[in-house]
């Protein structure tokens, strides 16, 4: 074992090569690295949100919230199309994902059940099939609902679309290089790394960015009766910025979903305003609705909003038009951003956040990197003190190739380098000169027993490798559970804790061997210096 | 120069009689072990946001100004937050101030209010840092972070199963047990936060401490094939003593080690480094007086020869084949 073998010298050569080749760039400044020839690897090390500064955020899409409305649109819509019909409603009774209709009068229920019928074939679910069904109760009800398939499809494809949506509002900022994964079954994490502000940040993922169009009820003591507290079945109380109260249908007649595109316009004093076109579909209803509702009022509701409610002028079936309101340039243009980017299906709750200064991160680096050098000096010089120069100076350049080695793989597998991740690799030398210390200790002992010093060498390797292995496999399946459960900074850790066991395996005995089979081979020693 | 390498100033061999301290050593791990799940419960962990939900962020002066930590304190008080915490850290300049968000309001809406409150009360400061947990995050964090140390104890005993032999298993395990409970008990003795990064900290104290029994056990196993009839807590004290050296150093170098982290590597670190240095002295101590003692108690299959069992052996009592 002890001989000096070939292969063995040339894979640590080529370690050393390779390792230094990779662990090279994160020595150099971006601009450095970008001046490299093609032929060079150029990651460096992938510095975690704690180090370089930035944002985390952990968000929630509603998506109870968002059943919760799809099923009061269903619920209007059945209202409506048995209107049109003339069907007298006994009862409409809402349930979880959809509604029980009671049709007052018996004559009329072949008329409704074809109506909802009807309905149900308008809206298609994403496997193709109809996403509402009708089925026939006892005692002239209808219960018209969202199939099973449709109300369990909605979360999965609101986090989806929430994912898509935040990507473009956040990518149309400015801000690059932002991580935006999905977790679990409804939660979305967005890592923005550098000086973003997470307040912006925040603003641009926490609006819903809901627009929809609404007909105002104009009933005469309609708006009175609500503000007592008795508001319609079919209608719901909204404000505007200034706290004006509006009655508004709660029927959508057009909504942000129709748009294909927003822009800041003016209005015709010259404030900003916001030009929007709608898309065939949304072109058509709009048209429609206001066709048939000449003179009357209709509000544009941003979010739970009204942003204003102008009185229909005419037909509007080119299906453009003009949002007009208080804006400011710089909120028409944040609203034209997020108009564009599309509204998200539900509302996304901020469940966590994390924000850490550049300064701080900076700092962190500092800290870090201070105390690396230092333990590292620590052990080296504990290390030849104890073994001395020529033990002590094997592990110690092992330990050497061991730090290159780890951030080579680190930088080679884009793993994520963390405060505590920094903590991992301190201890990991600590750990990496424990080998050597294990097959020391064994030479000593069988030196001590009466071997010769290339026996006793031998022994030494031999014997204190499966303990090595042992010890080292326990410190992966730790690293392995902190993977499974932790999030970000103790997953750093693990990442670190894992590449390091298996640098400090070969470091530091492939190292060993090599340097004291070459020494045995020139200084053919007559005694163990590390035994009396 | 005789007694450099400083290796040669440690005995060659030691002959420590670890086993017969067993007994009292015994008594006070448990009775330590009892005092520190007492202490998790009364007086308690010190929850960080991690767990227990709520905002964490950094206040900072500019370097040379004193941040007045009551004055801070005062103001976020009167915000009616809750539990709210400032605590001073490094210079005069900056502080850590802590507090509850209430259910019905927005987290950045809260972090806006308390921002707007300290800078009236001492002027215009700097925000580094600013951790939000929501109540849902938190409680799944503090299980998964339970359950990240159950399923550690797990799969380390059913790997030393595998390695060794089911004594063995037991053996690490009821060490690995102890030691987390220990190291729990001094978190809450020395009013350490208990976070996401104290759970990575156990882990790897986990790890060590395995480590330092496996590095035992794997002598104890080599010198019972060795020495076939040699009594056991002879065996058990020969590789303890031959496995002594080794466990020094190790253990100075770690040691020494996170004590420069601690020294050096800033606030957050502290905390961390601390609850590793100290998680490793347990650990150390464990494999020595808990691991090996109840292998003693609970007996061992000798040398692969099955005739040869060892019964177990009452502490305490000299006995012989």
């Amino acid at each position: 074992m002890i001989q000096l073998a070939r292969w063995k010298v040339t894979l640590v050569v080529l370690s050393l090569v390779v390792g230094l080749l990779l662990a090279f760039p994160s020595m150099l400044s971006q601009a450095q690295r970008d001046a490299l020839p093609g032929w060079l690897p150029k990651n460096g090390l992938n510095l975690g949100l704690d180090l370089q500064g930035g944002s985390y955020l952990l968000l929630e899409v509603d998506v109870p919230e968002m059943r919760n409305k799809r099923v009061t649109n269903l619920m209007e819509d059945v209202r409506v199309a048995l209107r049109e019909q003339q069907v007298n409603i006994g009862a409409l009774q809402r349930e979880a994902s959809g509604v029980v209709v009671t049709i007052a009068d018996p004559g009329q229920f072949d008329t409704a059940l074809t109506e909802l019928r009807k309905l149900a074939q308008t809206g298609i679910a994403a496997n193709g099939q109809p996403d509402r069904t009708v089925s026939r109760l006892s005692g002239n009800r209808i219960r018209f609902a969202y199939t099973d398939a449709a109300v369990n499809g909605m979360g999965a494809t609101a986090v989806d679309q929430s994912i898509e949506v935040v990507r473009r509002r956040l990518d149309s900022s400015g801000t690059k290089e932002i991580a935006i994964t999905r977790q679990g079954a409804d939660r979305i994490v967005v890592q923005a790394p550098g000086q973003s502000d997470p307040a912006e940040l925040e603003r641009l993922v926490g609006r819903t960015a809901q627009l929809t169009f609404q007909m105002v009820d104009t009933s005469s003591t309609g708006l009175q009766d609500a503000m007592a507290g008795r508001v319609p079945p079919d209608a719901e109380l909204l404000t505007d910025d200034q706290g004006t109260p509006f009655l508004v249908k709660k029927r959508i007649l057009v909504s942000g979903e129709n748009l294909t595109r927003a822009g800041v316009g003016s209005d015709q004093n010259g404030r900003p305003a916001i030009d929007f076109r709608f898309d065939g579909q949304g072109a058509r209803r709009f048209g429609e609705a206001t066709a048939q509702n000449i003179g009357k009022p209709f509000a544009i509701i941003l979010d739970g909003k009204v942003i204003s409610a102008p009185t229909i002028q005419g037909a509007i079936t080119g299906g453009t038009g003009q949002i007009t309101g208080s804006f400011s340039i710089q909120s028409a243009s944040e609203l034209v951003n997020l108009l564009n980017g599309g509204a998200l299906p539900a509302p996304l709750k901020v469940e966590e956040r994390r924000v850490v200064t550049a300064e701080l991160g900076a700092d962190a680096v500092q800290a870090g990197m201070v105390s690396t050098i230092i333990g590292f000096i620590l052990i080296c010089v504990f290390m030849i003190g104890a073994y001395g120069f020529l033990f002590g100076g094997v592990s110690v350049l092992g330990l050497m190739l061991n730090g290159i080695l780890i951030i080579a793989a680190m930088s080679l597998f884009g793993a994520t380098l963390t405060l505590p991740g920094i903590a991992g690799l301190v201890l990991t030398f600590a750990v990496a000169v424990d080998a050597n210390v294990l097959i020391f200790e064994r030479m000593r002992d069988e030196a001590r027993a009466g071997r010769s010093v290339i026996a006793s060498m031998d022994a030494g390797f031999n014997k204190a490798m499966g303990t090595i292995v042992d010890a080292n496999l326990t410190t992966l399946v730790a690293a392995l559970i902190m993977f499974m459960f932790g999030a970000g900074p103790v997953r750093g850790f693990a990442w670190t804790l894992t590449i390091g066991v298996f640098t400090s395996m070969f470091s530091s005995v492939m190292v060993a061997q090599v340097l004291l089979g070459y020494w045995l081979k020139v200084a053919k020693p007559k005694k163990l210096p590390i035994a009396e | 120069m005789r007694g450099w390498p400083l290796i040669k100033l440690l005995p060659q061999k030691t002959n420590f009689r670890f086993v017969k301290y067993a007994p009292a050593a015994g008594v006070i791990s448990i009775i330590l072990c009892v005092a520190s799940i007492v202490g998790c419960f009364y007086p308690g962990l010190n929850m960080g946001i991690d767990f227990r939900g709520g905002a964490s962020m950094e206040v900072s002066k500019p370097a040379g100004q004193v941040l007045e930590l009551d004055k801070v304190r005062g103001a976020v008080s009167e915000l009616g937050l809750g539990d709210v915490q400032v605590q001073g850290i490094d210079s005069a300049a900056s502080a850590i101030v802590r507090f509850q968000i209430p259910e019905d309001e927005g987290q950045s809406a809260v972090v806006a209010r308390v921002e707007k409150a300290i800078d009236e009360a001492v002027g215009e400061v700097k925000y580094s840092g600013v951790s939000v947990v929501g109540s849902k995050v938190s409680g799944e964090l503090f299980t998964s972070g339970l359950l990240a140390l159950g399923a550690a104890i797990v799969l380390m005993f059913i790997y030393i199963w595998f390695r060794f032999e089911p004594q063995f298993g037991f053996g690490a395990v009821a060490g690995l047990v102890h030691d987390m409970i220990l190291t729990f008990g001094l978190i809450v003795l020395f009013r350490f936060e208990f976070s996401l990064n104290t759970v990575a900290a156990i882990l790897t104290v986990i790890g060590y401490s395995m480590n330092d029994t496996v590095v035992v056990f794997d002598r104890l196993r080599e010198n019972l094939r060795k020495y076939k009839t040699m009594p056991l807590r002879e065996v058990i004290d020969l590789s303890l003593n031959e496995t002594l050296s080794r466990t020094i150093i190790t253990g100075v170098t770690a040691v020494g080690v996170l004590a420069v982290l601690a020294l050096y590597g800033g606030e957050a670190l502290f905390g961390f480094s601390i609850v590793l240095m100290i998680g490793i002295v347990i650990g150390t101590y464990s494999s020595i007086y808990v691991g090996a003692p109840i292998i003693l108690l609970w007996g061992v299959k000798r040398g692969g020869s099955i005739d040869e069992d060892a019964k177990p052996i009452k502490l305490g009592m000299a006995s012989r084949p």
